[in-house]
């Protein structure tokens, strides 16, 4: 099975790479990267015409919610990984709050093999911090990471016992896997449901503030200073957390300690008025919540300074029915993955506020640098992750025809510009033009 | 006649051209409530529902009045002795009684924006009486009805708003509703319960209850919810009586002819001291009165104001 792609623009930041180049793939692997890869390439290789588009490493989303175990009414890892791949993405990691939280190897092993199974792209599963995600007792993080866990998180439970937190750092730093933590200071949070500020006085909602986030991610860079391990904050909303980000990471490399952090497409995009533009529409509420546009702002300047280091959706599937009641009784969340590449290409690249390289390297090095996955390169002999994207593609929102099973999405109806046309996971086209193969 | 819209969700979309109608047809529809005979044939044959999620005497009582005073067929869910218990949604119930026939659904809710949410479900014209933290419209609409009333205009008049700011409804309507109207609005409590940004709504926030009600032609108290003791926004009642409590000497700072508002119910000797709530300057009792006239007024302009009479 031999695949050339031809006459793209190559964008592979892991190798410095970006150029009109040609690649080839071969037995699952990448073969040849190249100019004008010749007649012998192309021999008996299916031969896709890539001129005008960007050839890039596999998108590797590092903030996956695919809800199997238990919730597969809301997603399963046969739908979230369609999802993924009609999004670009050929890998993602697997967040560990279903039903059973994934605490253990064996539950790290059943999402591996179900994956291998049911799944259309590469999953890598999550571990929790601790048992069951109550923040009290370590979860079996050694025999996770051995089971194949690329990270530990309580996620959406976060740890709130700041001895907890140390320990997991210090334990976790043994196997080489880093705390994904969500910062949010729990009683701080309270039972807000957007962000404290403008909107949520004038809406009447429970807000919850900045420094509920903040006061976590500061806990958080502390704690990895003490332990000596590595931390990586998700989803930060916040202008402050940037800053607090920026100062960690300038004495961590000199303090041995690493902190690493990811921002999503819909913070990266949306502000707290888009819950009143659109009407308590459910799908805005999402945790941390829509911040301000100075925090939007401050998001971007992170992305092209550096001080964040990779996008993550945070691909939060619900069904319907979880969403379509009063606001306070919504789940929290928002799907990404079919979304995510037509948002940063249209909202940031097309304005020029970031290069395409960047955006590129934030969805493939930049993750893959964080969890240590041998993804996100096109590097020959690496496993055959490529993605095609049209950054010209016209499109518009229209839940109704995501690969996921959910529908909550508060950009429907939106046009963007630039899509995901072709997804190849290990040499095999998973999805073309938003559609599984 | 009728209102833009068919819903009336609150005053911050409201236009001034409706707040002016309504309160103009509260005025000409009040002195049917004091008539031997409360019954008008205005609404005949339409059919209204108040459905509270949250307890409530006065705003419950008046719009059924409201609508049996003009031959509405009013009919109640309190949601204690409904599905709702068995564990319905919002949208199933409404879906229910609106094949029912229902022309009007109005609503009390304990979360904010569910009128909206109601609104996008159902035809029917949906009237919120009270969403969660957000507003309560007919109750900013009489209490504009009242000072209209008793002072003859709006504009320009000083309006304080004292208590519980944050968690009130009845604050927000009102904020919105009078700074249309060209009132100046100020509003006062503790520090606790003032939301921030609240300047954005075009009001002066102060901690200090005296300096909100100095030269003030209306002080409108908000009722405290003790509960919010217990989350630690304040340490006492005994406290906040004595901080921020309105009392006479505290109202001797406001113009010698003010008004004293409240939309009940009143915990008295806490915001309010009994004596002033019963003395002269009160509106209290009269605000339950044009409450009545203000939902009138509005039941009549969603369902009543373009329909041929004589059409049957």
């Amino acid at each position: 099975m031999k695949l050339l792609i031809k006459g793209g623009r190559v964008i592979d930041p892991a190798n410095k790479v970006d150029a009109v180049q040609d690649v080839l793939v071969k037995d699952g692997k990448i073969a040849a990267v190249g100019k004008d890869l010749g007649s012998e390439a192309a021999e008996k290789a299916k031969v896709i015409n890539a001129k005008g588009k960007l050839v890039v490493p596999g998108l590797i989303d590092m903030h996956t919610h695919l809800r199997e175990p238990g919730f597969e009414y809301k997603e399963d890892i046969a739908s979230g990984t369609r999802a993924a791949a009609c999004g670009g993405y050929t890998s993602v990691v697997a967040m560990a709050n279903t039903k059973p939280v994934i605490d253990t190897a064996s539950e790290v092993t059943f999402v591996r093999e179900r994956a291998a199974t049911t799944g259309i792209a590469n999953v890598f599963p999550v571990g929790a911090v601790t048992k069951g995600q109550k923040g009290e007792e370590l979860a079996e993080i050694g025999d996770m990471a051995a089971a194949g866990a690329v990270a530990v998180s309580d996620d959406g439970h976060p740890v709130q016992n700041g001895e907890v937190m140390r320990c997991a750092l210090e334990y976790a730093k043994m196997f080489k896997v880093p705390v994904i933590s969500h910062c949010e200071d729990r009683p701080l949070a309270g039972d807000g449901v957007i962000n404290l500020g403008r909107v949520s006085t004038v809406l009447g909602l429970r807000g919850m503030p900045a420094a509920a986030e903040e006061a976590m991610v500061a806990r958080d860079i502390l704690l990895a200073e003490l332990t000596g391990g590595h931390v990586h904050l998700t989803h930060i909303s916040t202008a402050r957390s940037v800053d607090l980000i920026r100062w960690a990471k300038g004495r961590a490399r000199e303090n041995g300690f690493t902190v690493t952090c990811d921002c999503t497409p819909h913070h990266l995009t949306l502000t707290e008025d888009a819950v009143e533009k659109y009407l308590y529409d459910t799908n805005t509420k999402v945790n941390p919540p829509l911040r301000t546009i100075a925090d939007v702002e401050a998001l971007r300047r992170g992305l092209v300074d550096g001080t964040i280091d990779a996008i993550a959706t945070d691909h939060a599937p619900h069904h319907l029915d979880d969403k379509d009641v009063e606001y306070n009784y919504a789940a929290f969340g928002i799907v990404g993955l079919e979304t995510a590449v037509g948002l940063i290409f249209s909202e940031l690249v097309a304005k020029k506020l970031i290069t395409a390289a960047l955006a590129v390297e934030k969805l493939t090095a930049g993750p893959a640098g964080v969890l240590g996955l041998p993804k996100g390169t096109l590097q020959p002999g690496a496993d055959a992750d490529v993605t095609v994207i049209d950054p010209a593609a016209k499109w518009t929102v229209d839940s109704a025809t995501f690969a996921s099973r959910a529908r909550n999405t508060p950009f429907g109806g939106w046009e963007l510009t630039g899509r995901a046309v072709l997804t190849v996971v290990g040499g095999k086209v998973v999805a073309e033009d938003g559609k599984p193969s | 006649m009728r209102l833009a819209s068919k819903d009336v969700l609150g005053l911050q979309d409201m236009s001034t051209t409706d707040m002016q109608l309504i309160l103009d047809t509260a005025e000409s529809l009040k002195e049917i409530i004091s008539r031997p005979i409360k019954k008008v044939p205005t609404l005949r044959g339409k059919t209204v529902l108040t459905l509270f999620y949250e307890p409530s005497t006065r705003t419950r009582t008046s719009f059924e009045l409201a609508g049996k005073y003009m031959s509405a067929d009013t009919v109640n869910i309190a949601t204690t002795t409904s599905s709702v218990v068995k564990g319905e949604t919002l949208r199933d119930t409404a879906k229910t009684v609106e094949v029912m026939g229902m022309d009007m659904v109005i609503m009390r809710h304990p979360i904010s924006g569910s009128c909206h949410y109601l609104a996008k479900i159902l035809d029917a014209s949906v009237i919120n009486a009270g969403d969660g933290m957000h507003e309560h419209p007919t109750q900013g609409l009489l209490d504009m009805f009242t000072i209209r009333q008793r002072k003859g205009r709006l504009k320009g008049l000083r309006v304080a708003i004292v208590g519980d700011i944050y968690h009130s409804r009845v604050a927000r309507s009102n904020i919105w509703g009078l700074t249309k109207m060209g009132a100046e609005v100020v509003v006062a409590g503790p520090s606790t319960l003032i939301p921030p940004y609240i300047e954005e709504l075009g009001v002066k926030a102060y901690t200090r209850v005296e300096e909100a009600i100095e030269g003030a032609d209306v002080v409108n108290v908000l009722r405290l919810q003790l509960e919010r003791q217990q989350k630690g926004l304040f340490p006492s009642t005994r406290e906040y009586a004595r901080i921020f409590g309105v009392n006479q000497e505290r109202l001797a700072l406001a113009k010698v002819d003010y008004l004293l508002m409240h939309p009940g119910p009143m915990n008295r000797g806490v915001e309010i001291a009994s004596d002033v709530a019963d003395g002269e300057h009160s509106t209290i009792t009269e605000q339950v009165t044009n409450g009545v006239a203000i939902r009138m007024a509005i039941l009549y302009l969603l369902l009543g104001g373009a329909t041929d009479e004589t059409a049957d």
